[in-house]
């Protein structure tokens, strides 16, 4: 009989496999095409402390095996996502992960602060990465010392786990995730997207219109492979893996690379339908390689 | 309700420069609820990304839609290579179209501007069964690139204007629409942006609805790739094209 759940700091999971936040808004859209119960667990669209419009259009362009979007952090703000969202996803039985971003140090921890309360919320993922935002975002997850300093605070205010979720657009990955890590941080996801442009032949511009936007997909797929691979070997943290997750042979790439669950993104765009797909499928690709359960899996490339 | 099938292409030819009309067999077409939806294609299953075509004619009872496309890019040059009895993955019907139920039109003008055009077909032939009459503007670039003006005519008169002169009027769709004054109480409007936003300025003062194009992400409403403003003051502030549009109200965004 194969074991598909596990425990994670704050999520005790019933499979390894859940949307990627910002490719699944607050669930309401999926849910017409299957059970949200069925996921590992949802991680929802990042808030901030207020409403935000987020960039002008075009906000996507397709890339060669990816994709780039700069969609600027666009939500409600986190009181109407507390009010407005997360009642409709307290009927499923999944955990559902908040993703916090903010500014400034005081805006992400009013909106952990704010959001963790929440019955329905059972984890933060902080999001120190975000390359489409003029302010905060990746400018805390650049630089050690500022991402050890939004953990710490945070997870001051924070009444459940946080996992910090960290930027591949730097040299030393491992040394962004020890920082984090000593800074309290419950575990980590990683990879948020790597920085891009594409241009407009015709217009000499760039498409989007942000300019620079995340490059998605299963183009960094190999650079999430080897981040998460470098820091299984240096970090003791739970790590959400993602970046360019297709298939089951990815999810179990990114398990013995060193990831304890996935999280699917712009597979989402492709096909709705990928993360019912993917956990129906997972069993048997499991039996394939030889387990029968998950958590024998993580980190199987080290041993 | 939105699906997801492998779709029979049944026909597919060349109707106008780099224009095609492709007609797709399954299930799909039974969930139509309005003109003015879209399907949202994967090409190729290497694709990241979906196209959203707009649905220019549909039996439901057959199971068929018409889309018409025009090659703008490598995707929808890969779609004009597919053949009858090949299948295309698709997803949709995608979106609100135009709620001609709840529209209290006796005399309906049609404006539409290039690939904008498609969508306004299968409304035309509905307004036409609900009693309505049908006036149409189409604009294209030149005389190559003009298509549907015959199966339009069948349903009422059409003035076509191209940029160059090559074909019908010389100029633009809005070089027309004074002689039409008083000739409509309702307009539909489909095209590039700046078309649409000409178009309801020199209609100011009718009822109008507009149908936008943007690029899109995931069609479903979830990734905030296509928002455009709404006017100051409104309560959400934006509306998503793929879900709360394609087609809106004049004055309910901003073009």
């Amino acid at each position: 009989m194969t074991k598909l759940n596990l425990s994670l700091p704050g999520l005790d999971l019933k499979n390894p496999i859940m949307p990627a936040s910002g490719c699944f808004g607050f669930g309401k859209e999926f849910s017409e095409f299957y059970d949200l119960s069925e996921l590992g667990a949802i991680i929802i669209k990042a808030a901030t402390g207020e409403t935000r419009y987020g960039n002008p259009t075009p906000r996507v362009a397709e890339t060669s095996a990816g994709m780039l979007n700069a969609i600027g952090l666009q939500n409600p703000g986190v009181d109407r996502i507390i009010s407005d969202e997360l009642p409709y996803l307290s009927n499923y039985d999944t955990p559902v992960i908040a993703n916090v971003a903010g500014s400034t140090v005081e805006e992400y921890v009013e909106v952990a602060e704010k959001i963790s309360q929440s019955s329905t919320i059972k984890a933060l993922e902080l999001n120190i990465s975000c390359p489409n935002v003029k302010e905060g975002g990746v400018q805390f997850g650049t630089d050690a010392a500022l991402a050890a300093e939004v953990t710490r605070q945070v997870k001051q205010a924070s009444e459940v786990p946080v996992y910090v979720k960290l930027s591949p657009n730097v040299t030393d990955i491992v040394g962004m995730a020890k920082a984090v890590e000593k800074a309290g941080a419950d575990g980590l996801s990683m990879i948020n997207t790597l920085t891009g442009m594409r241009l407009d032949l015709q217009r000499r511009k760039p498409i989007i219109a942000n300019q620079t936007g995340g490059l998605s997909g299963p183009a960094i797929k190999p650079i999430a492979i080897r981040m998460i691979y470098q820091v299984y070997q240096e970090v003791d943290l739970p790590i959400i893996g993602m970046g360019g997750i297709e298939t089951v042979d990815d999810i179990i790439e990114f398990l013995f690379a060193g990831a304890s669950a996935v999280a699917v993104g712009s597979a989402n765009f492709k096909n709705p339908f990928i993360c019912k797909e993917l956990i129906d499928q997972f069993p048997e690709a499991m039996e394939r390689y030889g387990f029968d359960q998950v958590e024998e899996m993580i980190g199987g490339a080290h041993r | 309700m939105m699906i997801r099938e492998e779709m029979e292409i049944i026909s597919h030819e060349r109707i106008a420069e780099d224009t095609y009309r492709m007609v797709l067999l399954g299930d799909l077409p039974a969930e139509i609820k309005q003109p003015g939806q879209f399907v949202h294609i994967l090409i190729d299953q290497s694709d990241s990304l979906r196209r959203p075509i707009s649905i220019a004619d549909a039996d439901p009872a057959k199971g068929t839609l018409t889309i018409l496309y025009k090659i703008l890019g490598k995707g929808t040059a890969a779609l004009s290579k597919m053949q009858s009895g090949d299948h295309l993955d698709v997803l949709g019907p995608g979106g609100n179209g135009f709620l001609i139920d709840s529209i209290s039109a006796e005399r309906a003008l049609l404006v539409g501007g290039g690939i904008g055009v498609p969508p306004l077909y299968y409304l035309a032939r509905q307004l036409k069964e609900k009693g309505i009459e049908v006036t149409t503007v189409l604009g294209f670039q030149h005389e190559a690139s003009v298509f549907f003006e015959e199966e339009f005519r069948e349903l009422g008169e059409v003035f076509v204007t191209t940029n160059d002169g090559s074909y019908g009027n010389k100029g633009f769709v809005t070089d027309i629409l004074p002689d039409l004054d008083g000739r409509f109480d309702t307009y539909f409007s489909c095209g590039p942006a700046v078309m649409l936003k000409a178009v309801s300025e020199k209609l100011d003062g009718y009822e109008g609805y507009l149908s936008i194009e943007e690029r899109l992400g995931c069609g479903v409403g979830a990734c905030f790739a296509c928002v455009v403003q709404a006017p100051e003051g409104d309560a959400k502030g934006y509306r998503k094209i793929c879900h709360d549009g394609p087609v809106f109200r004049t004055g309910e965004v901003i073009l």
